[in-house]
């Protein structure tokens, strides 16, 4: 089928406004970043700074410990995405390929469990952490990421494999593969794009979580990014715009180097299954 | 592989579990809990040199700095509560303390603070702290309503210019905005996000009450002469004198600044402490001015929420707590605090310092103010915070821009309000 260069212009011109509409928020905060406070305050504002400065990424790290706290969201972050796959991954895996009363009665309590609010499950959280003495403990915080993520990641898991054919899993077996070696070395490979897509999601969710890292952590050595970001913002919602900016720009960072680096495989475990075999 | 796959996961556990503090350092010393909400640059080196000065003089009670944040502060103040983990001295604002009074989670400090402290500050303030029979606060810095004014504009149009010994009257206020309007331009923006706390703040000046107790202590909505006055010059503002622009009725402070400094308003009603983000921001040559908010049948009154120091009731060592509070608003360090936040202190030997009597920056006229402020109007009214979001709040956004009547704004205030307000109070 042959497409009139028109239509084609037309599809290019739709896909850069679509991308400009999409990279928008993300170059306002890059350029605000760079701007000082006179130009943050002008009622004509400029994409491009007239007086680019770096004073407000030097106010953001002078006044809070961003690249502690950066270090501490990755750990949690990280710890969060691998503990999350490696634990859906099987649970996933028996729910796809056994589709029993109890694997339907979970899937159901997967789809539920997302209607709970943060603030109503918070206080008992608080005590068990407590009790458990995971209180203000990067562990603990990890540990209600992974549980957090997991109703998710499981459910995303669950397609991916689904979409794994099964025959080839019982040729594997008809030319004399064991189970282990079939998972290792067929249903694996072909789930890698899905299990890196659901690490990602677990990542993200846990890298911009605020509340759960408001609560439970105290210590000023132990925060997060997202609870240090509102370090700048007083009463009111008034903010210090400019640093603001800076240490925001900033956060997004380690995602989006995630997300270049596992591109390929995420966009093959997203458009996984979407063809029927 | 598998080995790998291990060792990876058990680093990372290591990893975690080396960052986690796994409780208190137990060095032989009381540590205190500190939870600061300052969070402007000033602000935040102010507490903490002061921080460290307590430390350096106090071997045996060490202070720990901990900042907090304004955005969630009530739930997790109530989480830490909850979980018995609460932070031992608590920086909030006093509409956020009822909860945690009547709730047993905040120390009574009547007998816990020294006289030099309770007697340094105004009855008056107190009242926004107090809670039945106790105090489970110390108020320690307060900002006033106030306009913030183009003096260029005010100058070529030869109006005059108000003083808190000689304000406009909200008539007057209304007939200088009109005058000060046209081709695009508007003599005052309201900045009306939050329409609900404004209005009844600024509403004292005028006599407004709204919320009435009786003698049985139960509260009720009654909508007033003197209710009517603020809303009625913004809404005339807005709808008919097009002196006010309806665009930034849905606005924060922060959002009419460009507008302001670009020529389109004369004016925009503010809290005092957003003086340090007009004059970091302004353009080089933009004159400013602050002037006091329009005077009513009660003169300046109006109501603020001050800014708080807490003692947890969990605090197992509440009276060198209540020492560290004591050091924290000394006179000087007072001072200090309402420096860095560009606010007023509620002390009166700090307010009385030259520092806060300079004209630069409107702090005179600031500090002339002090007197008229009380607690705000609905912060100890149980059920307030339902109030404000289902009734309040839509109702008065709908009167300001135009959509509703004066009467409309009254029924829904009071009957509506009522019977929300008799739910707490059963």
């Amino acid at each position: 089928m042959r497409t009139r260069p028109a239509a084609r212009a037309g599809q290019y011109a739709a896909l850069l406004a679509y991308l400009i509409f999409l990279a928008f928020p993300f170059l306002w905060l890059l350029s605000t970043a760079f701007k000082p406070p006179r130009e943050l305050g002008s009622l004509h504002p400029t994409w491009i700074p007239r007086h680019p400065t770096l004073a407000n990424f030097r106010q953001a790290f002078e006044e809070q410990p961003l690249l502690h706290a950066a270090l501490n969201s990755l750990l949690a972050a990280l710890g969060a995405a691998v503990v999350a796959v490696l634990v859906a991954t099987p649970m996933a895996y028996v729910m796809a390929r056994h589709r029993t009363r109890l694997a339907r009665a979970a899937s159901g309590w997967v789809v539920v469990s997302q209607a709970f609010p943060f603030v109503l499950i918070i206080i008992p959280l608080f005590l068990v952490l407590k009790r458990l003495r995971l209180i203000d403990s990067l562990a603990g915080l990890t540990l209600v990421y992974v549980v957090w993520s997991l109703p998710f990641a499981l459910w995303m898991l669950v397609g991916y494999v689904r979409a794994v054919p099964a025959e080839l899993e019982e040729a594997a077996a008809v030319d004399g593969a064991g189970r282990v070696r079939t998972l290792v070395s067929v249903t694996a490979p072909l789930l890698a794009p899905g299990i890196a897509a659901t690490a990602l999601f677990a990542f993200v969710t846990a890298w911009n979580e605020f509340f759960f890292a408001l609560v439970l952590l105290k210590s000023p050595g132990n925060q997060t990014l997202p609870v240090v970001l509102t370090h700048f913002i007083g009463a009111e919602g008034v903010a210090d715009l400019g640093p603001l900016a800076a240490a925001a720009f900033l956060a997004t960072l380690p995602s989006l180097v995630v997300f270049a680096l596992l591109q390929r495989r995420i966009t093959q475990g997203l458009i996984a299954g979407a063809v029927k075999s | 592989m598998r080995t790998r796959i291990t060792t990876a996961v058990a680093a990372l556990l290591l990893l975690l579990a080396g960052c986690s503090t796994g409780g208190t350092r137990d060095d032989g010393r009381i540590t205190l809990r500190f939870q600061s909400l300052a969070w402007q640059q000033e602000s935040v080196a102010a507490n903490k040199e002061l921080v460290r000065e307590w430390n350096a003089a106090h071997e045996d009670v060490k202070v720990e700095y901990v900042q907090g944040n304004w955005d969630g502060v009530h739930d997790q103040l109530l989480t830490s509560f909850e979980g018995g983990e609460a932070p031992d001295v608590i920086h909030d604002a006093s509409d956020d303390l009822a909860d945690f009074a009547y709730g047993g989670d905040l120390a009574d400090l009547s007998g816990l603070l020294p006289e030099r402290l309770k007697s340094d500050i105004p009855q008056r303030s107190w009242q926004a702290t107090t809670f039945g029979k106790g105090v489970y606060g110390v108020p320690f810095l307060q900002e006033p309503r106030v306009l913030v004014a183009n003096s260029a504009w005010l100058r070529k149009a030869r109006v005059r210019i108000p003083t808190p010994g000689h304000p406009w009257s909200w008539d007057e206020f209304r007939r200088i905005t009109a005058q000060l309007s046209g081709e695009g331009r508007y003599g005052v923006a309201w900045p009306l996000k939050e329409p609900v706390s404004v209005t009844l703040n600024l509403g004292l000046s005028a006599g407004g009450t709204l919320f009435e107790r009786g003698s049985d202590g139960k509260v009720t909505v009654r909508f007033g002469a003197g209710d009517a006055v603020v809303p009625r010059t913004v809404h005339d503002q807005v709808a008919r004198d097009r002196s006010a622009p309806a665009s930034t009725l849905g606005s924060g402070g922060s959002d009419t600044l460009p507008g302001f400094f670009g020529g389109r308003y004369a004016m925009v009603p503010l809290g005092f402490s957003y003086r340090q983000q007009i004059e970091q921001q302004a353009p080089k040559g933009f004159e400013w001015q602050v002037l006091p908010a329009p005077a009513g049948a009660d003169g300046l009154t109006q109501g603020v929420s001050p800014q708080t120091l807490s003692i947890a009731e969990d605090c197992t060592h509440k009276k060198e707590a209540a020492a560290f509070i004591d050091f924290l608003l000394r006179p000087k360090n007072m001072v200090r605090l309402a420096l860095g936040d560009w606010m007023l202190p509620t002390g009166t030997q700090a307010l009385a310092d030259p520092a806060l009597h300079t004209a630069e920056h409107g702090w005179a006229t600031g500090t002339a103010l002090a007197g008229h402020l009380r607690p705000a109007p609905a912060q100890s009214v149980r059920g307030y915070p339902e109030w404000k979001d289902k009734i309040a709040t839509p109702a008065y956004q709908e009167y300001y821009s135009g959509a509703i009547g004066l009467g409309e704004l009254r029924k829904r205030l009071e009957e509506d309000g009522n019977l929300v307000l008799a739910r707490y109070q059963r």
